[in-house]
């Protein structure tokens, strides 16, 4: 069935003239028209835009102008401003916005040829692991729809685990890629801090957001990347580096790799089950001929409270300029300028952003600066040296992408920290900057995804997507459709 | 050091961010919560440790002094709540 297809066939589909990208991208909207209403997967669609798009696309490849996504209709996180679309964070701070411009990524994918089929749903300004905090309602899990999809990035997730979308894009600050690829059984990729530019990505964590692939297959990361990736003059952190071909190494050999595998990730607090399905990937990788050497991340369970500090600190300031005078939501009521911030920010932004903002406020005030902001800054060079430490024995490092399985919704709404903690496996990866990705490996007893989590060394994307290829041709877990979807 | 009810509101000044009595206390409960784990952090020794602002050890790029930009002032403006003239309006602030 051609909604199965991955990024990659679709490629090859259309370079082979055997569909168009506007047939292509009917069916996809098709799908999304019939099956939206089940999951809640994307706050905007815009079928007209996205047909102009196709048949641009169409008329650029009969005019020998396609390059390997050309026409490819692809699902974008509503995180990236996308000219003319409605681009909304997840927020009713920007439930109004129509961006007026596009962000790199965006810009980059449409030039590439890529056609966006929507804008997916999200936890509010990307604070949350379950989706939850949208303004725009909860995602169901297409495994199972009284289960979250994960979070931030949960509607590019069902999106892709539904077959709404072949691919998406998602966003990474604390996990918000991987966790939701591991909780819907799909694929996900954070490349190194620096690779995707953040301009026009609306920011939550300037030191930490990135942008980065989802889709069903490594292979399908690296095409998609490939096209994500690049220097841009605009975001003072992306880095000026030579272009890379992801897809370069996929079809290497693994026998000598060493894979490091850091105890932490496999103490108390992991659902057996979860430990039990990394474990059998990590024998299947021995089995391709990989070494695995223990390794330790000491500082590991400090990640937590670190991010919780530094990312909040950095969301209060980047937060602030929402203020309801130069765009997006504002207040009806008000009698001053100092009531209109006010009222505007305490309307317009969801309880998880407000308490996100006011710790934030809080360790960044006087007198705290030091104890809380400062301290965390110092503790996230520790966990940094653990990962450089580790990496001179390794060069990958696996463990599980989250401690559960997906977990239902409303289960952890009422308790922050409970939520805060499924994130424990794949906040270090962003304070150290290092690329990590999720891919999937097994299912609970109640059928619902495990994933894989494989970290790289800094600008090791093509080996980790070697590593999660050469497993994806010895096993068929990412093949898995969720019942009904198909 | 356990977060008051006054730190709440303090905060919430600071942020801009109206909150009533009641909305206060709620966000203090959770506050409380998390500001319980974030102690655990704190316990840890980290003298000598340069604090790590940044992923990458990277310096802020120079550009030539030219100017980039466009002109695109109706564009953004056609965004916001209130225009006029091409200005943004808010309620008065100097009588």
């Amino acid at each position: 069935m051609m909604h199965e297809s991955t990024v990659k066939s679709l490629s090859d589909a259309l370079a082979a003239h055997e569909l168009s990208s506007l047939e292509a991208t009917e069916l996809f909207l098709g799908r999304i028209r019939t099956l939206n209403a089940r999951y809640n997967c994307f706050i905007s669609v815009d079928e007209e835009r996205s047909r102009a798009q196709a048949r641009e696309a169409d008329r650029a490849r009969a005019a020998g102008r396609a390059t390997a996504l050309t026409g490819v209709p692809l699902a974008q996180k509503d995180i990236f401003c996308a000219k003319g679309w409605l681009t909304t964070c997840g927020s009713k701070m920007l439930s109004n916005f129509v961006s007026p411009y596009d962000a790199h990524v965006v810009e980059r994918l449409n030039a590439a040829g890529a056609v966006i089929l929507g804008k997916t749903n999200m936890d509010e300004f990307a604070m949350g692991s379950s989706n939850e905090t949208s303004w725009y309602g909860p995602v169901r899990n297409p495994w199972g729809t009284e289960a979250v999809p994960g979070g931030s990035s949960g509607g590019s997730a069902a999106a892709v685990a539904a077959r709404l979308a072949p691919g998406a894009t998602g966003t990474d600050t604390g996990g918000s890629i991987r966790q939701p690829a591991a909780l819907s059984g799909i694929c996900g990729l954070k490349p190194t801090y620096g690779v995707c530019s953040r301009y026009g990505m609306i920011a939550f964590a300037s030191s930490l957001d990135q942008a980065g692939p989802m889709a069903k297959s490594a292979e399908d990361l690296a095409l998609l990347l490939n096209a994500m990736a690049g220097f841009d003059a605009r975001d003072s952190t992306s880095l000026e580096r030579p272009a890379e071909d992801y897809t370069r190494d996929l079809r290497q050999a693994l026998a000598g790799l060493r894979i490091g595998l850091p105890k932490e990730f496999f103490a108390e607090g992991v659902q057996p089950e979860v430990a039990k399905a990394v474990d059998a990937a990590i024998a299947e990788y021995e089995a391709l001929g990989c070494k695995v050497v223990e390794v330790a991340l000491s500082n590991m369970r400090l990640s937590v409270p670190v991010y919780y500090v530094l990312a909040s600190a950095e969301a209060s300031s980047n937060l602030a300029r929402f203020d309801g005078v130069r765009y997006g939501y504002r207040a009806s009521e008000y009698r001053d300028l100092e009531q209109m911030y006010e009222r505007t920010r305490a309307e317009g932004f969801g309880a998880e952003v407000k308490r996100r903002i006011l710790i934030g406020t809080y360790v960044l005030s006087h007198g705290y600066y030091d104890a809380y902001y400062i301290h965390a800054q110092k503790l996230r060079r520790l966990i940094a040296q653990d990962f450089t430490r580790a990496f001179e024995n390794c060069d990958v490092i696996m463990g599980p992408t989250s401690p559960t399985t997906a977990f239902r919704i409303a289960e952890k709404a009422s308790d922050p920290v409970q939520m805060y903690l499924s994130d424990i496996y794949t906040i270090a990866v962003n304070l150290a900057g290092l690329p990590g990705m999720s891919i999937p490996c097994g299912f609970d007893a109640r059928g619902l995804p495990i994933g894989l989590q494989i970290i790289g060394n800094y600008f090791g994307e093509a080996q980790m997507l070697n590593v999660a290829h050469q497993y994806q041709l010895a096993t068929d877990w990412h093949l898995r459709a969720p019942p009904g979807v198909v | 050091m356990a977060l008051t009810r006054d730190d709440v509101k303090r905060a919430a000044r600071l942020a801009r961010i109206a909150i009533d009595e009641s909305e206060a206390n709620q966000v203090l409960e959770q506050l409380g919560r998390i500001f319980g784990m974030i102690e655990e952090m704190r316990a840890v020794d980290v003298s000598g440790v340069e604090p790590m602002a940044h992923a990458q050890d990277v310096v802020l790029r120079l550009r030539p002094d030219e100017v980039t930009e466009q002109d695109q002032r109706e564009l953004f403006a056609s965004v916001a709540p209130r225009v006029q003239n091409g200005l943004y309006l808010v309620p008065k602030v100097i009588e």
